[in-house]
């Protein structure tokens, strides 16, 4: 059976109204139900993701200061904004400040105050991490037929090698 | 590849035992952290290459890390639609991890390099939304046992891995609905009181006030089974793991009080009504020759209810534990060892449910 409101949803909520004596039957879906404020049995919320994507999707066009695009992945503010997941840790960097709007209109806040990460040696793991690092980039360059960066990204771990 | 679950430690199911606080009414306590790996990009726009190698880092460094030492490894991208089925009911990998479609549920293709470890009351899924999402169980309730636990094993890991780490906004995730502590703190509740007792809307709006959330018996997009609500911390970013645990267990002792409260009501006022119904629904599950999943699962509230409320006391919570993951189609084809259809997995199920109760339950006529 189809809602009587928007007539494209299911109708899972079958009311008897009562108006002037006369009996009336509406079959409304869970949505239309809800806008005209009828309680319909416990169910879940909506994918959460949904009203953070509405807070994404409705956030102004990106913010000064933020790059078009990613540079190390490649993803943009549009591809987020459509999928509501960074393509990579460096996004954070790449839309920084619209990203700092947006942890705190989510999380009230964009201050982590949680346990601290500590790596067991952090210059080591600098070092292996540009290399691992550029190595990725490079990789990315070669598949993207970009050669000169190519050239340029070898050179430059056979100077950290 | 068959999956032998002999090989998980305790079966990946440790937490069913009933031995915490509470195990009547919070079956299980759980800790979940979102972990990335620094220079690669996180899974979802990973290549086919860099899902892989996350997956190679992990192993490499795993007998360094003394709570993997012993873990088993169990490649989700090499499992059968039904083992991984078999994987999700056992909430040792996600709705997402096992190829679950997440509105209609049809089992879809993973990629390539999505595995999960598992130790006796942790699971760490890799590549899933994030490189590594830990999960550690606790029976009962008992939210802080398990926030130790997590805490431990996420130093472990995070002494042999280099993780994305900002300074200002914390431990880096896919999502930033997550970013921060990259924490989901969760009991896995039976609230059939506050349900009968209509007082459940009211529960549930009040969670959301105090920066809780609730979801169906097997996470995000799941429907409310059986009564069970699976009730976590929202936000993610700003607050210690402490502080958001302590929250948790804050409201969730006042839920289990209310939920006391309510069932305290429902004997004074309906007593016998109660009492018929619970009956009922033990004779359904004792007796039954076909027995959809859907009504399995709600019989089993109404007997975990009754079992609460001392109306039967032959029948122990690990039991029920045991009926609940043990009842669904994936573990029931397993232990036939063929793929059941549907209907078949009905009258599996109901032959499954009654011989547990003829062995298990010593229960006057």
């Amino acid at each position: 059976m189809v809602c009587d409101q928007c007539r494209e949803r299911d109708a899972v909520v079958h009311l008897t109204q009562i108006v002037e004596n006369a009996v009336s039957q509406v079959h409304l879906c869970e949505r239309c139900a809800a806008e005209r404020g009828i309680e319909t049995t416990v169910s879940v919320p909506q994918h959460p993701l949904g009203d953070f994507l509405q807070a994404v999707q409705q956030q102004a066009a990106q913010l000064p200061g933020d790059a078009a695009r990613c540079a190390y992945c490649g993803t943009s503010l549009r591809d987020f904004r459509a999928s509501g997941r960074l393509g990579c840790a460096h996004c954070y960097g790449a839309f920084e400040h619209s990203l700092r709007e947006l942890l705190r209109r989510v999380h009230g806040s964009t201050r982590h105050d949680g346990w601290r990460y500590e790596s067991r040696d952090p210059d080591l793991m600098a070092r292996e991490l540009t290399l691992h690092e550029l190595r990725e980039q490079l990789q990315r360059a070669v598949a993207e037929e970009q050669f000169e960066m190519a050239a340029t990204l070898r050179d430059q771990i056979r100077g950290l090698e | 590849m068959t999956l032998d679950l002999s090989l998980l430690p305790d079966g990946g199911l440790q937490w069913l035992t009933a031995s915490g606080d509470h195990a009547g009414i919070v079956l299980s306590s759980r800790i979940r952290l979102a972990r990335n790996l620094s220079g690669y990009a996180f899974p979802p726009r990973a290549r086919e290459g860099e899902r892989l190698r996350v997956l190679q880092q992990l192993r490499d460094a795993s007998g360094r890390i003394p709570s993997l030492r012993d873990a088993a490894l169990v490649r989700v991208d090499e499992c059968t639609e039904q083992e991984r089925l078999l994987l999700h009911e056992r909430h040792l990998v996600s709705r997402e991890l096992a190829g679950l479609d997440q509105s209609s549920g049809a089992v879809r293709g993973v990629p390539g390099a999505s595995a999960v470890f598992v130790t006796g009351d942790a699971g760490l899924m890799v590549n899933e939304e994030d490189h590594l999402r830990l999960q550690v169980f606790r029976s009962g309730f008992d939210v802080p046992g398990a926030l130790r636990t997590a805490e431990r094993m996420d130093r472990e890991l995070g002494a042999e891995l280099p993780y994305a780490w900002h300074g200002e906004f914390g431990f880096l995730t896919a999502c930033p609905t997550n970013t921060g502590t990259g924490m989901r703190a969760s009991v896995l509740i039976h609230l059939p009181g506050l349900v009968l007792t209509q007082e459940i809307g009211k529960v549930l709006q009040g969670l959301q006030h105090m920066g809780l959330t609730y979801r169906g018996l097997y996470g995000e997009g799941s429907d409310v089974l059986g009564n069970f609500f699976q009730i976590s911390n929202q936000t993610t970013l700003g607050r210690s793991e402490e502080e958001l645990a302590d929250q948790l267990v804050r409201v969730v002792r006042r839920v289990i009080e209310r939920e006391e409260e309510a069932r305290r009501v429902l004997l004074r006022d309906a007593g016998y009504i109660i009492e018929d119904k619970l009956w009922r629904a033990f004779g359904t599950l004792r007796h039954a020759r076909n027995l959809p999943a859907d009504e399995a699962m709600n019989l089993l509230s109404g007997v975990r209810l009754a079992a609460g409320l001392n109306l039967f006391s032959g029948l122990s919570v690990y039991t029920l534990n045991k009926l609940l993951i043990f009842s669904q189609s994936a573990h029931l084809s397993h232990a036939e060892g063929r793929v059941l259809t549907e209907g078949e997995a009905n009258l599996a199920r109901a032959r499954y449910v009654r011989q547990v109760l003829a062995n298990e339950a010593n229960l006057p006529g």
